[in-house]
């Protein structure tokens, strides 16, 4: 028993392949910790982006700058009254926001965090995450239905036939990337056949690829990528159903869209999954088209000194957050109202700084590394999101469906061709 | 490789267990007393009028055969994908056989109207 847990230690497999079941779990439990911190983090900062962008402070009373207000309003919709409407089909009310947060939370299992860093990797890996992401629409239309009323109905409605019409050109977008893979040339116009000249479907397949070609794929042939990338990052949004695609929920015509009849812990469901599915789609994009777990320039900027001095990103990262908020911190009212809150901003700090410090210590700051470079791709990703809902108006519906059907999908047609024809000379 | 895939089974498992657990935990901390009123279905206060499974536009049909078309078209282009520097010219001119009798279809459709919302 404990033999194979310590086995593993050394492994250059992911958990799934070496067929190690607990540190698979443990895997699991992880990424359930990391999403759930995520979700957390990321709501306070789009508030506190949003407010900013908008020139509002944002919360400001829970906590210093408003940082346990996730967790207050986490408790408070545990203990909020749970209605179901006297007609809801009680069953698939029931299911549907299991649904939706099991497809949003499923496709983690093959995000690549790092070379061995997934929970498993699948020969099918990206197939896999496209479909089970897929599946949320399920979850929507369920909850649209069930709860039998006007507004979740239209909302769920329009939700799925967003999703589904973004959907074809988000597949058609990733099959480009796939394409390259089977390409072993380096640099931004190599086609050259290296290896076996079949590509992978493969999460840590194809950041490997990128790693050998040795470009990311967003700059491969070079506008060819970036357009499959620009029409997969504009899909995303729309399959996530934010601003400015927020349709199914537009709040000035549907109330909430699908989710109006859902309260308390059931609608923190839906929030949840809302925002596993942006960090699952903004993760796909970062493997896709921008290099994964690799570090700026793995290939061009190699030798000890530029493998300590990335090394250091992590650690100093936090240090540096830890730094802001001991500053934030000094800048507090001197007032015995605001102690509290300066002691505990001063403490939360020097959490940050700690673990900062302990990320400095040589074998942890290897190890984190990979890690460290795909979450702060990522959190490129949902701060773009937020960036996004601070600055685009909504939609009208006729004309979401017109960019989904007659400028994304001949545009991500035309790039998957113009990017065979390249690549296979 | 059967040893990659049990881990998928681990991960709904737990979700499937953790989230009706922490349903059912948070009903003894929450309060339950409805009412009649507090049931009925939210229409930003006014009662509603008649049954919300009623009927709607059948342009929302139309989008889902399209999405069924181009999303099989999607799954096709996967393995030619893959396998796209062994099949080589060979391959592609395959793929541009397919993909013409498709985006013929696609440019019909755009003609008749199907892609117009209104």
């Amino acid at each position: 028993m404990l033999t194979s847990i310590t086995s593993y230690l050394h492994s250059n497999e992911t958990p799934g392949a070496a067929g190690n079941m607990f540190w698979a779990l443990l895997y699991i439990l992880a990424i359930f910790l990391g999403l759930s911190i995520a979700v957390i983090a990321m709501n306070w900062l789009e508030r506190k982006v949003l407010a900013h962008m908008q020139v509002r402070l944002g919360p400001m009373r829970v906590g210093p700058h408003g940082l346990l207000q996730p967790i207050a309003d986490a408790l408070k919709l545990l203990i909020k009254e749970d209605i179901m409407p006297a007609h809801a089909d009680r069953l698939v009310f029931w299911m549907a926001p299991l649904i939706t947060v099991l497809a949003a939370f499923t496709t983690f299992i093959v995000v690549p965090f790092g070379p061995t860093h997934a929970v498993t990797d699948m020969n099918i890996g990206i197939l896999f995450m496209l479909g089970v992401s897929s599946l949320g629409v399920l979850g929507i239309v369920t909850a649209g239905w069930a709860s039998n009323s006007h507004y979740p109905l239209i909302g769920s409605l329009r939700s799925s036939a967003q999703m589904v019409s973004y959907e074809v050109a988000m597949g058609l977008a990733v099959v480009s990337a796939v394409l390259m893979t089977s390409l072993h040339g380096t640099g931004v116009y190599g086609t050259g056949t290296t290896g076996s000249g079949t590509g992978t479907l493969s999460m840590i397949g194809i950041v490997k690829a990128q790693y050998d070609q040795q470009i990311w794929f967003a700059f491969k042939f070079f506008p060819l990528g970036l357009i499959a990338m620009f029409v997969f990052s504009v899909a995303m949004v729309a399959e996530t159903n934010r601003a400015p695609f927020d349709l199914p929920e537009a709040e000035s015509e549907l109330t909430a869209g699908f989710h109006t009849e859902y309260s308390g812990f059931r609608w923190s469901l839906f929030f949840l999954a809302e925002y596993s599915a942006m960090i699952a789609v903004s993760s796909i994009a970062v493997t896709l088209w921008f290099g994964g777990w690799l570090r700026p320039f793995p290939n061009a900027l190699t030798g000890a000194t530029w493998d300590l001095l990335f090394s250091l990103f992590p650690g100093f990262s936090f240090l540096g957050l830890g730094a802001l908020a001991l500053l934030s911190a000094m800048r507090m009212p001197r007032h015995r109202m605001f102690k509290i809150q300066t002691i505990g901003l001063a403490g939360f700090g020097a959490l940050l700084a700690l673990i900062g410090l302990g990320l400095l210590v040589p074998p942890l700051r290897d190890r984190v590394q990979d890690i460290y470079w795909f979450v702060a791709k990522v959190a490129v990703f949902m701060y773009l999101y937020i960036w996004y809902r601070g600055t685009f108006p909504r939609y009208r519906f006729d004309q979401l469906m017109m960019v989904g059907w007659k400028i994304l999908l001949p545009t991500a047609l035309a790039a998957l061709i113009a990017t065979a024809v390249v690549g296979v000379f | 490789m059967p040893q990659n895939y049990v881990p998928i089974f681990i991960f709904i498992a737990l979700i499937a267990i953790l989230i009706p657990v922490t349903l059912l935990a948070a009903k003894l901390v929450r309060p339950d007393n409805p009412n009649r009123i507090k049931l009925m279905p939210y229409e930003c206060g006014i009662d509603p009028v008649g049954s919300a499974r009623g009927r709607y536009t059948v342009r929302f049909f139309l989008v889902a055969i399209l999405f069924v078309i181009f999303d099989v078209e999607t799954i096709f282009l996967f393995p030619w994908a893959v396998e796209f520097k062994a099949l080589g010219l060979f391959g592609l001119m395959e793929m541009f056989i397919f993909l013409g009798i498709l985006v013929l279809g696609y440019v019909w459709i755009w003609k008749k109207g199907a892609l117009e919302w209104v």
